[in-house]
């Protein structure tokens, strides 16, 4: 044992867990082990060491038995090292001398064979009380926090977190690339299950952003760079050119009417490719800002440079049309960082056996959306591809959800949306509507009431996969109609059944660029995509990145009541950050031992946060303490060993290695 | 840390050298004092030194116990001779100096770490190409013959840095050391101001520091290969390790004066790691492997390979006093 420590008094509690630890490790016998080891003067084990009388019985014992040294053997630090580290302090200790072991996941959770997962922990904890000798003191520092937001995303996620946060006095950036916000939310006609039109809830918060003296709305930008730390990022936007220049633009909208293409030709993007627009155009009637964009890659004057510029002629004296309008580069600096990008939806020609691209009047649930919309393509009629109305529709659900083939994951909209479909076409064609559905989930607030509604209304309910869509008739009532061939397991008994035209309920997937999101803002993803966050159930809005928080549907697939109830948490969460004034900064940063470095340069390229510089008059290596987080990774690169960790020196490591091995 | 004890002033203090398993590059260092090695004589007296004088072994078993003031080992320790004589020295002297690479660290004949005491037997009796020995006579440690009888050392498993073998005060690093830090030693031995038992005796910072080259250096390094220096036209002004040849000085201890780099040749590692580095090779590749370029696992196996004798590069003059000291000697067995 370190010689330093020749007055060594060390604390030992292990925690049963209630049974989660208890039942596979003798916590017992690793209390009475620890208690014979040099320096340990008292050694106890409790069954909840994170209760209030758990965390008391260390701060007794440091008072009373004038402990200098605490380790808890318990859980993931991810959890509790916090807690105890704040028992440690109301002792009066310094809340580093501590050491806590995880015995829960790293051995009870994993093992079953009691004696071995016993002689497990007694290894780690002896490892620790090694190790936690040679710990030193240590002070957080704070640093001041910059009281602007950042929202990247203006679907409702994004627009409720921004109102939140303007609403309460903080600045906000909402960057969006599309050029209006609104997200997917604006092109919907109805939500379930009450019925009420999207666009009449969603436009008034989308025109109350515009209006609102906090928030600096960015429309065609995109977030190209990120640097800094949580309360002091640096954000670069580049804000691609609109050309029409915001400030001078009244949304009166004549250009559009004025451009030289009197009949609109261009496939609609907002409209799913179903319309056709100008290459001057506006998104949708309601959108913000409302000011029309132009498309450069269809823009006469653009491609030949030989246009009347009729544009130009009908905006006047406004001068808002500007041709030569470039990217602009936007730099600021926010203290919180809300992501909510978003989903797309899943690409249904991944699924050939349904058709879609090859039949045309196979649709996607979207493109539905946009066909029913009284400000979609058709103006609200429904309108088949080959001008039909249909007689009978077949809606498919899971398309690329709970499929081994394509996605695992429930979306867990398709099923209220495809009955929200259901609804809708039958009231605007008086179709026969059959859903093809695997189960159906109506975990929501009166959705399952809505369920009931639909089935009340006829909708015909059919519970199968469908295996395939085909346009080959075998009677001659099947002809130039789709068959929708499924097992209805529920009469075990396959149907084909024909209809005029067949939606896809297909399911939610992550941005395509989600992974550049992921990198861009350092954040983790799951596997599948979709961002994570820090913890499933009780940090469900932060990121492992402090600082930078997640709304809606970039976090996993979910209705506009949860994203928005997430938009809410994470300004929230942002707010406390904020409000809190300045953040303490986790001392467990790498500095450089300033005598000893060579400036041999290795460890500069390394760091992931850009926390090493180098010094020119010194011409040695240097740590921002604030911007590192501790990873390490320079100091296991520093080929002199100049570089050091506040709780990982080699020496403690070295201890605790020991420490593991000492009995093998 | 404890110091040794002091040294007294007079009479003239005894000074030893002796050789282990070594190329004879360390006595080199001795004679490189040039005339300067007459105020040595002049300060000390050589009690044994068996490169140059005719002391014998009894000699200096004749001696008092810590009679020498200090004894400069070199050489690794690989046979049962010069286990003995390590200890013996060790016995004798108040002061003992491993001198060079091979005593401080293993050195070159480390390398041996990678193969078994059989196999190198093997290969130096048996078959390399110029040896003839169809009765494959295999050296003894003792032979008889008409009632006389002779021995020969026996050869370890394993070879063994000095302080693997007796305790160890001072260190000087290199292959061979520069007569500047031998000189200096022994000026700091003469003095009586002892460092630290342990004390490594040149400076601890890398060998950056020292290069001429050091400015050039990019500070955002990366490289997609690396060259062998006989494959590569060395520019004479610029960091070495930045034209893609693998040079150590970031990992190794300074006090050469960049002697390689000056020469136009990378560093490759022969002083060892500073104070604060457990494992040299370990140290030195962990800092190459992180200048890799790229995130490709095919592509970055192909830049490793680059690298074709990775333990013969990053563990030349370290093998035994690494972590792992040798190749298991049932894999060694298997490969020779």
């Amino acid at each position: 044992m370190d010689a330093r420590n020749g007055d060594l008094r060390i604390g030992v509690y292990v925690c049963h867990c209630g049974t989660n630890i208890a039942a596979t490790v003798d916590v017992k016998a690793v209390a009475e082990y620890a208690a014979a080891l040099p320096g340990v003067v008292v050694s106890r084990e409790y069954k909840y060491m994170c209760s209030d009388p758990g965390q008391e019985l260390i701060r007794q014992d440091i008072v009373e038995l004038k402990l200098n040294r605490i380790v808890v053997a318990s859980c993931s630090p991810l959890l509790h090292e916090e807690t105890f580290r704040g028992a440690v302090a109301k002792g009066g200790l310094n809340p580093f001398c501590f050491q806590m072991v995880n015995i829960r996941e790293h051995d009870s959770w994993v093992h079953q064979d009691r004696q071995r997962a016993t002689e497990k922990a007694i290894a780690l904890v002896r490892a620790a009380i090694r190790r936690v000798a040679l710990h030193k003191p240590l002070e957080k520092k704070r640093v001041p926090i910059h009281p602007d937001v950042l929202i990247v995303g203006g679907g409702i996620a994004g627009i409720h977190a921004a109102l939140t946060l303007a609403n309460a006095g903080k600045h906000v950036y909402l960057v969006e690339r599309e050029p209006t916000i609104g997200g997917n939310m604006a092109k919907f006609d109805k939500t379930f299950p009450t019925l009420d039109c999207a666009a009449c809830i969603l436009t008034p918060k989308m025109t109350a952003v515009k209006k609102h003296p906090n928030i600096t709305l960015w429309t065609l930008s995109e977030v190209t760079e990120v640097q800094g730390y949580v309360g002091n990022f640096e954000i670069a936007v580049t804000r691609k050119p609109r050309y029409i220049n915001e400030d001078l633009c009244v949304g009166c909208l004549e250009c559009i009417e004025a451009c030289v293409y009197k009949q609109a030709k261009v496939p609609d993007e907002f409209n799913l490719g179903l319309g056709k627009r100008r290459p001057i155009y506006i998104s949708f009637p309601q959108a913000v800002p409302q000011i029309p964009v132009i498309d450069p890659e269809t823009c006469i004057d653009f491609k030949t440079g030989r246009c009347k510029k009729t544009c130009i002629e009908a905006c006047g004296d406004r001068h808002a049309v500007d041709l030569k309008q470039q990217p602009k580069q936007e730099t600021i600096k926010v203290g919180a960082i809300i992501l909510a990008t978003g989903y797309q939806t899943f690409d249904a020609r991944k699924v050939p056996d349904y058709g879609y691209g090859v039949y045309p009047n196979v649709y996607t649930a979207p493109e539905v959306e946009r066909l029913i919309n009284a400000s979609g393509p058709t103006g609200g009629e429904v309108i088949l591809r080959d001008g039909r109305k249909p007689q009978s529709i077949g809606i498919i659900h899971c398309v690329g959800s709970r499929d081994e083939n394509t996605n695992k994951w429930c979306s867990r909209v398709c099923c209220m949306y495809s009955l929200k479909l259901a609804h809708l076409l039958k009231e605007r064609t008086g179709a026969e509507v059959y859903n093809f559905y695997i189960d159906m989930r109506a975990a929501g607030k009166a959705y399952e009431e809505f369920y009931h509604k639909l089935l009340e209304e006829g909708v015909h309910m059919i519970r199968g996969r469908v295996a395939e869509v085909t346009d080959w008739a075998v009677t001659p009532e099947e002809e130039g109609k789709l068959v929708m061939r499924a097992e209805d397991t529920l009469i075990s008994f396959v149907r084909r059944v024909p209809v005029d035209m067949v939606v896809l309920s297909v399911g939610l997937v992550p941005h395509e660029d989600a992974k550049d999101v992921r990198r861009l803002f350092n954040i983790s993803c799951s596997s599948e995509g979709w961002f994570l966050e820090r913890h499933p159930k009780l940090a469900p809005v932060n990121t492992f990145t402090d600082g930078i928080f997640i709304a809606g549907a970039c976090q996993a697939p979910k209705d506009i009541p949860d994203a928005v109830g997430q938009a809410g948490s994470a300004a929230a969460e942002a707010m406390v950050l904020i409000d809190t004034g300045y953040v303490e900064m986790e001392p467990n940063t790498a500095y450089i031992l300033e005598e000893e470095c060579s400036g041999c340069k290795t460890c500069i390229p390394l760091c992931p946060y850009s926390a090493i510089t180098f010094l020119a008059d010194k011409k040695i290596a240097h740590i921002n303490e604030v911007l590192c987080k501790g990873c390490g990774t320079c100091v296991a690169a520093c080929p002199s060993g100049s570089i050091k960790q506040n709780l990982f020196e080699d020496e403690e490591i070295f201890e605790e290695i020991r420490g593991v091995l000492a009995n093998a | 840390m404890t110091k040794p004890a002091a040294v007294p002033k007079n009479p003239k203090p005894k000074v030893a050298f002796y050789w282990c398993a070594s190329c004879g590059g360390c006595e080199e260092t001795v004679l490189d004092l040039d005339e300067r090695v007459l105020d040595v004589v002049a300060a000390v007296d050589i009690v044994f030194w068996p490169v140059a004088l005719d002391f014998k072994r009894h000699d200096v078993e004749a001696l008092p116990d810590g009679s020498i003031l200090a004894a400069f080992v070199n050489g690794a320790v690989r046979t049962t001779e010069q286990e003995e004589m390590a200890h013996l020295l060790r016995k004798k002297a108040k002061v003992l100096v491993a001198l060079g690479s091979c005593a401080q660290l293993g050195g070159i004949a480390g390398l041996a770490n990678l193969s078994s005491r059989e196999g190198i037997l093997q290969s130096s009796y048996c078959e390399s190409p110029s040896t003839v020995n169809a009765e494959k006579v295999f050296p003894q440690t003792l032979y008889k013959e008409n009632g006389y009888s002779v021995s020969l050392p026996g050869l370890f498993e394993t070879v063994c840095s000095l302080d693997q073998v007796v305790d160890v005060d001072y260190y000087l690093p290199g292959c061979p050391p520069t007569p500047k830090l031998l000189w200096d030693a022994v000026h700091v031995l003469l003095g009586g101001e002892l460092p630290p038992k342990g004390t490594v005796l040149a400076p601890d910072r890398a060998l950056c520091e020292e290069c001429p080259r050091k400015d050039t250096r990019p500070e955002k390094l990366t490289l997609k290969e690396f060259k062998r220096p006989q494959d590569a036209v060395i520019d004479e002004a610029t960091c070495v390790l930045a034209q893609g040849v693998v040079c150590l000085g970031p990992a190794t201890r300074s006090g050469c004066e960049a002697l390689c780099p000056q020469g136009n040749m990378p560093c490759t590692g022969c002083f060892g790691p500073t104070s604060r580095v457990r494992d040299y090779g370990a140290k030195a590749l962990s800092a190459i492997s992180s200048i890799i370029d790229s995130n490709d696992p095919e592509e970055i196996e192909k830049i490793v390979h680059t690298v074709p004798d990775p333990v013969g590069t990053f563990y030349r003059y370290s093998l035994p006093a690494s972590l792992l000291r040798r190749k298991k000697i049932d894999e060694a067995l298997k490969t020779k």
